[in-house]
């Protein structure tokens, strides 16, 4: 079996983040780099479905030459292939990354392609689905289980009060979502491994987007000042007091 | 003319697709407009003539004896044939997973942009909207360029208000659709018991990250949580850890909720978990760090250990409970 997952580098941002002056991106100076943790499950998943069926796992991301790093990431968790679509590091609309993934992929046979149900920073909720629809496969979006018997696809995607079932032939598209497994951390091993491996690149010029960004802008913040009731058990009578003041009690 | 996707489950319609509509109908207004809804399924037809007092003027019903439970290329397929007929400016859905799938899939069939998410629509030479980014963190400016305009409306952006339309009449829509199309398909739902208070429509919640340590530390957060009558929650760091199932995680990739009192537990304040409150009427927080980012975002604070903390404070409200 052939397993494709895609992932973006982002920011982690932690509890605080500035813009930049022109307002078209995070301020990332100081700043670590991750993927969305929808995708860190995508990675584990890929791996556990060679694990289980045998054959070779890819990893692709459409970014900065500084994604490389988070491609090594999944090297070093057991992906067997990293692909680098690199771009001048401005942000691409979702129709322009879906796009570019197809073409990277079309002539490759994979079994099942791997998405996050949206990315962490930009939260479009469609590139896994576009792909899907240009490669003509079908998808199950934002599930939280998966299972492949006899060349067919058992996914469950959680809703209110419940699950739906989905069986589909493969090869397929899903987007899953945090909670379908817990991502392993890579070995020290992998992660030595990971660093000699090479990581395929193909440089791409950004087309022309129809979701086009013209500023971000930071939301009203929850406002007023804090008021400390104490420190330590001596402050139990007086969080007892706040708590009957508010009616919980 | 503005076409609305209606979420319906088990004969009720989404809260969220009545805001979209409420959205709509301010739209349909700056750009002159009527508002159309479509509804897909069975059994819809009283559903659909509820949405008079929303104010729409046509729904479209569209069916199939195949339709049962949600079928995304058939319902996308018909959708896309829907449009093809009665011509929309925009297209629009509620910001929900259904609704963001089946827009995102409407998009790539004809080929256009999407903006999941929208707080705001501005009409005009250009077509700006507003949207939810970091799972609305941060807030994005764009323009969508070509036609039709499609977009989802973030949940709560707008609050749900109705005003009846002067007219309205129901429609059906006969989609052509081929076996080919009921490839993916819901087979059957899986039913989850009740157990307990929700997370997202629990009162209290009582969360607790890093600070409780292991999965045994949240027994005294299990406790307050019960005194109280609320719900327990988790940071990343303690779903990750195994601490707490994935299902209590709160945050951008978790559950979103909205108690009247949240009480954060060893948690520092990382944006990805304060994005899961934004209903949340007060914060209180317990952390042993006086600079913690979370002191910054809450309403009452704690400077302490929260193992300390925590068991004397179950220990008072037994006490008072008692009394
Ligand atoms: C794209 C993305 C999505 C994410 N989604 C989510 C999400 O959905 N939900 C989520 O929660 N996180 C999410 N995260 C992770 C998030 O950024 C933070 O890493 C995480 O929320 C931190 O958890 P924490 O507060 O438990 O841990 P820390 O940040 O390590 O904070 C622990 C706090 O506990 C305090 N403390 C320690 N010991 C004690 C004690 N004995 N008594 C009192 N206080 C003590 C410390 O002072 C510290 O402030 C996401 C991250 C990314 C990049
Ligand atoms: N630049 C990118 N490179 C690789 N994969 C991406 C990229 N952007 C988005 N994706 C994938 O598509 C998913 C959904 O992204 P989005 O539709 O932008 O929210 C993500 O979780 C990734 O799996």
């Amino acid at each position: 079996m052939n397993v494709l997952v895609c992932v973006k580098r982002v920011p982690d941002t932690g509890a605080r983040f500035e813009l930049t002056a022109d307002a078209q991106a995070i301020d990332t100076r100081n700043m670590e780099f991750t993927i969305s943790p929808h995708e860190e499950c995508a990675v584990e998943e890929a791996i556990r479905l060679i694990e289980k069926h045998g054959g070779s796992s890819t990893v692709l991301t459409l970014g900065p030459e500084a994604a490389a790093e988070q491609l090594r990431e999944a090297l070093a968790k057991g992906i067997e292939r990293a692909v680098l679509l690199e771009t001048d590091g401005s942000e691409w609309d979702p129709q322009a990354t879906a796009q570019a993934i197809v073409e990277a992929v079309r002539a490759s046979r994979f079994d099942v392609l791997l998405f996050g149900n949206e990315c962490a920073d930009g939260c479009n909720y469609q590139v896994g689905i576009r792909v899907a629809q240009a490669l003509d496969i079908p998808c199950v979006a934002g599930i939280k289980a998966l299972e492949i018997q006899d060349g067919k696809a058992i996914a469950k995607r959680e809703v209110l009060g419940g699950w739906e079932v989905y069986e589909l032939p493969l090869p397929a598209v899903f987007t899953v979502k945090e909670g379908i497994n817990s991502p392993r951390h890579p070995s020290l091993r992998g992660i030595m491994t990971a660093k000699k491996k090479e990581i395929e690149r193909i440089k791409l010029s950004k087309p022309q987007a129809q979701l086009v960004k013209q500023r971000l802008k930071k939301p009203a913040e929850r406002s007023g000042q804090v008021e400390i009731l104490g420190q330590g058990k001596e402050a139990v009578p007086v969080i007892v007091a706040k708590l009957k003041e508010l009616g919980v009690i | 003319m503005i076409l609305g996707i209606i979420e319906h489950d088990r004969g009720k319609i989404a809260e969220a697709s009545l805001e979209m509509l409420t959205l709509a109908r301010g739209l349909s207004q700056q750009i002159g407009a009527a508002v159309h809804a479509v509804l897909i399924g069975r059994e819809i037809q009283a559903l659909a003539a509820s949405l008079k007092a929303y104010g729409v003027t046509r729904a479209h019903l569209v069916q199939d004896e195949r339709f049962r439970d949600f079928a995304p290329e058939a319902w996308t397929k018909s959708l896309v044939q829907l449009i093809g007929s009665v011509r929309p400016q925009v297209v629009t859905a509620a910001g929900t997973d259904r609704g963001n799938e089946l827009l995102a899939r409407v998009a790539a069939s004809l080929g256009v942009g999407m903006a999941a998410n929208c707080t705001e629509v501005r009409p005009g030479a250009s077509f700006g909207v507003t949207r939810l980014r970091w799972g609305g963190s941060l807030l994005e400016e764009a323009e969508l360029l070509n036609e039709p305009k499609l977009f989802t409306v973030a949940p709560h952006a707008v609050a749900a208000q109705s005003s009846p339309a002067r007219e309205f009449v129901t429609e059906e829509f006969r989609p052509s659709l081929e076996e080919k199309d009921f490839r993916v398909r819901v087979v059957r739902r899986i039913e989850s018991e009740k157990t307990g208070v929700s997370l997202p429509e629990a009162k209290v919640v009582v969360g607790g990250g890093r600070g409780v340590g292991s999965a045994e530390g949240f027994r005294i957060l299990e406790e307050l949580a019960q005194l109280l009558g609320g719900a327990v929650g988790g940071t990343r760091v303690a779903t990750n850890n195994g601490w707490r199932p994935h299902a209590d995680q709160i945050g951008q990739t978790g559950t979103q909720i909205a108690p009247d009192l949240y009480i954060a537990c060893g948690i520092s304040g990382a944006i990805q978990h304060m994005v899961g409150l934004k209903g949340t009427k007060r914060i209180l927080a317990i952390n042993k760090d006086p600079e913690a980012p979370i002191f910054s975002r809450a309403d009452y604070g704690v400077i302490g250990d929260l193992h300390e903390i925590v068991p004397a404070l179950i220990e008072e409200i037994t006490k008072v409970k008692a009394r």
